[in-house]
Order: C-alpha cells, then structure tokens, then sequence
C-alpha cells in the first residue's frame, strides 16, 4: 500500500474523494441562485460528474449574464466533465469560481489547460456545386477504374506472357489450390442453381407453348438458350459474386497488413503470386463450369418435360440432338474463359487498389462484383453480334 | 456443468447482492481463473487483485496469456472457470443487457493494442461514440466540447480532431484510443501495451501524460507492458504472469528479492538494468 498513500498525500486527497466508487446515494447535480454582497452568485452542489449531470448543463446555459461569481463550495464530487461545464460557463460569464475544493480546482485546471477548439472540417458546399463536383468525381474514378482495369490487363499480359517463357514461375500449388476454391466447390450451388433454371425455363416456355400446341418446342428452348446464354451468364454471375468478391477481400486484407509490401521486398512479384493464380484458375474453371451448369439446366428442363410435359427421357435426349447444333456449344465455351478474365481482373485489380481503412475493403469487394457483371453482359452481348455476323444462329 | 460448479465453488466470490466494494476492497478481484483454448491452458487458477487508485503493470513473456487476462476481466473472453468481480460486482455468466453490467463499462475505459479506432469515424467522432452511446440526452455542443478537451488532454493537436485513424501515425492513434477511453471519466483504465511500438520520445512523453492523467483523475490502472522503462518510470506494483499464474506481485525491489529465475532474467537483464538505472517519474516528482 505504502506507493498508493504516498501519491494520495502528494496530490492531499484521501482515496475515497477522488475514486468516490461507494455512491449509493449520490446527490444529482443542482444549483441556485442568490444575490448577496459581491453580486449574482450561483452555488453549486451535489455530485456534478457526467452520470448526474441532468439538466445541469442546459440550465445553465439559458442564464444570459450577470453572474458575478460561481461557488463551488456544496459540491460533494466532481469530475472533468462536470469541471468542464463550470470552466465553459466561468468563460462565457466572465465570471471567478470560488469555493473550490483541491481537486475540483486541479480538474478546472487541467480543462482549462486544454480549452481549444478543435479544428473542423471543411463546411459543406452550396447543393449545385456539390452535385456538380460529385459528379465531376464520379465521371473521374469511372476514367481512373477503366484506364486502370485496361492498364492491369495489360499487366496481367505481360505477366502470362512471362509465365510463358519461364515455366518455373508458375505457382503450381497456388493454381490448384484456387482451382479447388473457385471450381470444385462451386460444384454444388452452381449445379444446383442451374437445375432450378434449367426447371424454370422450361415450365414458363412450356405454359406459352402450350398456347400453340407447341410444347415439343420447349426442348428447342432449354437446350438452346442453356447452351448459348444461360449456363455461362448464370455461371459468371456465381462465380464473380463466390470468387470474384473473395479475391477482391483477400487482396485487400493482404494490402492493409502490407503483406503485399512485404512480398514486394522480398522479391516475390505480386502479380505472380496473388493475381495469375486466382486468374488463371478463374478462366480454366469458368469453361468447366459453364459447360456443367448448362448440363445441369438441361437436365432440369428434361426432368420437367418428363414430369409435366409427358416427353419421356429418350425423346428429350433425341430431340435435343437434333435441334441444338454444336456451333451452340462452342458460342457458350468461347465467351466462358473471357468472363472468367473479366472476373479476376476485376476482382485482384479492385483488391490491389485497398488503401487505408477496413471499410475500403467492403467499398473494393462491392465494385469487383458489379463491375465483374456488368463487363459480363455487356461483354455478352458484343459476343452475340459477333456470333450472330458470323452466321452461328 | 463443470464450469459452473467450479465458478460456484470459488471460495472468494463475494455474494451477488454486494454491489458495491467498500473502499478498501481491492477493485479487480481475480479468484480461480482458468483459461485454455482446446488443449492449450493458458491460465491455471490464477489469483489477482488490482487496489483502488494504483498503477498495476502486467508483465509475462509472449504468449503467458496477458491480453488473455485482460479480455477475460473486461468480458471479452469466457473463462473456463473461476470468478471475477470489477467493483465488487461479479463479471462473468453475466447477461450483457443486465444494468448493473452496463453500469461497470461504464466505470472503465479501455486502450487494445493498436487503438481499435473506428475507421470510418474522425478521431472527435470517434472520442464521443461512447457518450452517445451512454448519454444520449447530452447536447451534441457539450459532447463536442467535451471530446475536444479529452483529446487535447492525450496530447493531441486540436488539428488532429477531423482527422480519420488512417490519417494519424501509431503512436497518435493510440492517443485518440486513449482519448476515447477516456471519454466517460472511467475510474479504472485498461491499457494493453500502450508504449509499444513508439519512440523513445514519445514513449517517454506518454508515460508522464499517463501519469499525469491518472493523478489528475484519480485512476486505477491496468497496464500491460513489455516496456521496462515505462514499469519503472509510473508503476506502484508490477504483476508477473509465468507457469500459468501471477507468480508474484510487488514493488520492482520486492520482485528483484525474490529468487524466480524469469523475474531475474526479466529485470537484471542487459534492458533491465539500464532501466532500473533511471529514476523513476514517480520519484522525482516525489522529491
């Protein structure tokens, strides 16, 4: 005990007044008011500490002026904050404090050593010119992204390129395990999702069939647009929202713990290690999946033509053969491996620009995902003109 | 069923009904703990008790569970067993809504490792989060005024209020930290390594604004540290985590005394000397 007493008797205060913890009966804090020689005097008391403040604080403020002293004597406690409120209300009256215990006065001390304004933030701008610079913004990071996004293709070229001619380079281990990440495990939802639209188109294109008569032609429907478009679009979609976004994470952690700094000192070449990796695996994996999520749809749509449409099983096989040329296939597995560059590029580009703060990383991951997508369909629909000009309807 | 009877059993768990410790009672009560995760004790019935109104430093080498030890007292960690009373209320099994809990966090400030700002919030924002959280009554013109003196108190510029964390070095942020642990007058003061990785300087200069701090307000403090210099300079008692427990608690001569081989590696080694060789800030203001 003998350090503890002797600070207590250095600052003169025994324990229980400035730790006054025992305070069942608190007193809340008050004050009145009286005129008496010196002038307007206001008197203070009970515990002015932050738990009893009440109104203290706004009563005080609605007293305009003409206070000529501030006595502290009633209090039973005080803390900073309640010292704060005294020494701010001693300023604006211009008025002494008296009756200040030892403690009371080294608190008003100590906030009175730091009464400074703190500086603020810019104010605000008047509405149109915000709107304007915001857009003016807006119009520059979607300039800055896109040079960006080309720019880093590019990189991402160069870097394949290199692959290339050194063999060695290529992280055998890191591709496989991304492999796994982006293509085995996406197995499950990805098939399973493909089956339920495979279900879907099919019972929609079958109800307005039917109003022909044509309900065989819903095995022209599924098939065809499983094959062409939705198998791969759909597939895009998940990959870009499961892996697309997790590269964006992943990277953008690995920034803000400056493990990429740290892989660049010690020569190991980030492009190298993070990007051609979860690339690489994204643009193997996406013609893979594509093709077994159209499968899947396909058999989605063959389970409801054998269930609701009476077409057995053998019919469907068959008459898809006949109606779905191969040409089909090939515009599905020919737009996959772009989708599945788009997806990490976006994603490891979007993760390599974290800087800062952990809310950056969500801000990056969101943009991976949307503008994965959005490269997606538009890259989409340039692919149908181009397959359409080449005569592969 | 294990842990309960255990936390049930512990003979120094003051009955539930005593909220508040007389003022002689010691105001962290640490009776039985024990920590492990899977396999892996951490502590084995560890014993502790912080006093109202001194400096406790924390020392251990890496990895003897003192940041274990500080997130089971303030609720962050379940303890396997044992019990722990914060001003005589008991801390764990508790239900995190229950009042008189609430009535606790609200009696401590807290400094983690490396601040644990808020990012998205400017350091003044980030000093008034938990007096809008407790006070939402308060005028927003007072709760500003309040965080611009707590934080020209931690020694930061007024210029530094607007600033977001990103924005700050290391050695400020933990300022903003302590700043925002200060924020609600606390009696008692967690600080987890609060020097580390700061400059001499700035080490130095946090120390006394420390100690300044704590004699201005009257604060207990719970300060882990690795800094020999900083255990010198403001400690009252220094408590040493080894083999799973405090191995012992005292005054740095009355550790020196003691024959435990880590405890004379700790404070005779080549940093510990030099540090001894210093006079404590504690002392030159004394004299």
């Amino acid at each position: 005990m003998a350090p503890i007493t002797r600070r207590m008797g250095q600052i003169g205060l025994p324990c229980n007044a400035i730790c006054p913890t025992v305070r069942p009966m608190a007193t809340p804090a008050d004050f009145t008011e009286r005129d008496d020689a010196q002038g307007r005097t206001i008197s203070l008391s009970g515990t002015l500490s932050l738990a009893c403040l009440g109104d203290v604080p706004a009563r005080l403020d609605a007293i305009a002026d003409g206070v000529a002293q501030i006595d502290l004597a009633g209090l039973d406690h005080i803390d900073t904050i309640g010292a704060w409120v005294v020494h701010r209300f001693a300023m604006r009256m211009d008025a002494p404090v008296t009756g200040a215990g030892e403690d009371a006065q080294r608190l008003l001390d100590a906030v009175a050593r730091n009464d400074e304004p703190l500086a603020t933030a810019a104010p605000p701008l008047n509405p149109v010119v915000r709107v304007l610079a915001e857009t003016g913004d807006a119009v520059r990071l979607t300039g800055q992204t896109m040079l960006g996004l080309i720019g880093f293709l590019g990189a991402t070229t160069l870097s394949f390129g290199r692959l290339i001619t050194h063999p060695r380079s290529v992280r055998i281990n890191a591709v496989v395990q991304r492999l796994e990440v982006v293509g085995i495990k996406a197995l499950a939802i990805v098939g399973l999702m493909s089956f339920l639209v495979g279900i879907v188109i099919a019972q929609q294109g079958s109800v307005q069939l039917q109003q022909f008569g044509m309900e065989v032609l819903t095995v022209n429907l599924v098939g065809r647009l499983t094959f062409r478009e939705l198998g791969v679009l759909m597939t895009a979609i998940m990959v870009a929202g499961r892996s697309g976004s997790a590269f964006a994470a992943q990277i953008g952690t690995m920034m803000l713990n400056e493990e990429v700094d740290a892989m660049r000192t010690i020569g190991v070449r980030p492009m190298e290690a993070l990007v051609m990796p979860r690339i690489l695996a994204t643009v193997i994996m996406m013609p893979l999946l594509g093709f077994y999520a159209s499968v899947c749809a396909v058999i989605g749509g063959g389970f409801l033509c054998a269930v609701s449409l009476d077409i057995p099983p053998v019919t469907f096989v068959q008459r898809l053969r006949e109606v779905v040329p191969i040409t089909d296939l090939y515009v599905g597995l020919v737009k996959a491996p772009v989708f599945g560059l788009i997806i990490g590029i976006a994603g490891c580009f979007q993760g390599l620009q974290v800087r800062g703060n952990a809310e950056e990383v969500g801000t990056r991951t969101t943009a991976a995902v949307v503008q994965a997508i959005f490269l997606v369909i538009v890259i989409d629909a340039v692919f149908a003109v181009f397959f359409t000009w080449i005569g592969w309807n | 069923m294990d842990r309960l009877e255990l936390t049930d059993a512990a003979p120094a768990s003051p009955p539930a009904a005593q909220h508040d410790a007389p003022d002689d009672a010691p105001i962290i009560r640490i009776r039985g703990l024990v920590n492990r995760f899977g396999d892996n004790i951490i502590h084995d019935q560890l014993d502790l008790d912080v006093r109202r109104g001194e400096i406790l430093g924390v020392v251990g080498g890496s990895g003897t569970g003192k940041s274990v030890l500080m997130r089971s007292i303030i609720g962050l960690q379940q303890p396997a067993a044992g019990s722990i009373t914060v001003f005589g209320e008991p801390m764990l099994d508790r239900d995190p809504a229950d009042p008189e809990l609430i009535a606790v966090q609200k009696r401590w400030g807290i400094l983690f490792q490396n601040g644990a700002l808020f990012s998205t919030l400017t350091v003044s924002e980030n000093v008034q989060v938990p007096l809008r959280e407790y006070y939402p009554a308060m005028s927003a013109r007072l709760r500003e005024e309040i965080a611009a003196y707590k934080i020209l108190m931690t020694g930061l510029n007024a210029v530094d209020g607007p600033k977001y964390p990103a924005e700050l070095s290391g050695g400020m942020r933990k300022r903003a930290g302590l700043a925002r642990a200060l924020a609600l007058d606390p009696e008692l003061l967690f600080l987890d390594e609060p020097t580390a990785g700061l400059d001499p300087i700035g080490a130095a200069a946090f120390d006394e604004q420390t100690l300044e701090l704590q004699r201005t307000l009257g604060l207990t403090l719970f300060l882990i540290t690795h800094d020999l210099d900083t255990l010198h300079a403001i400690c009252d008692r220094v408590a040493v985590l080894a083999d799973k427990k405090v191995i012992a608690v005292g005054t740095i001569d009355e550790l020196l005394a003691l024959d435990h081989p880590w405890i004379q590696e700790y404070f005779n080694g080549p940093r510990g000397r030099v540090a001894h060789g210093a006079r404590p800030l504690a002392g030159e203001a004394l004299a």
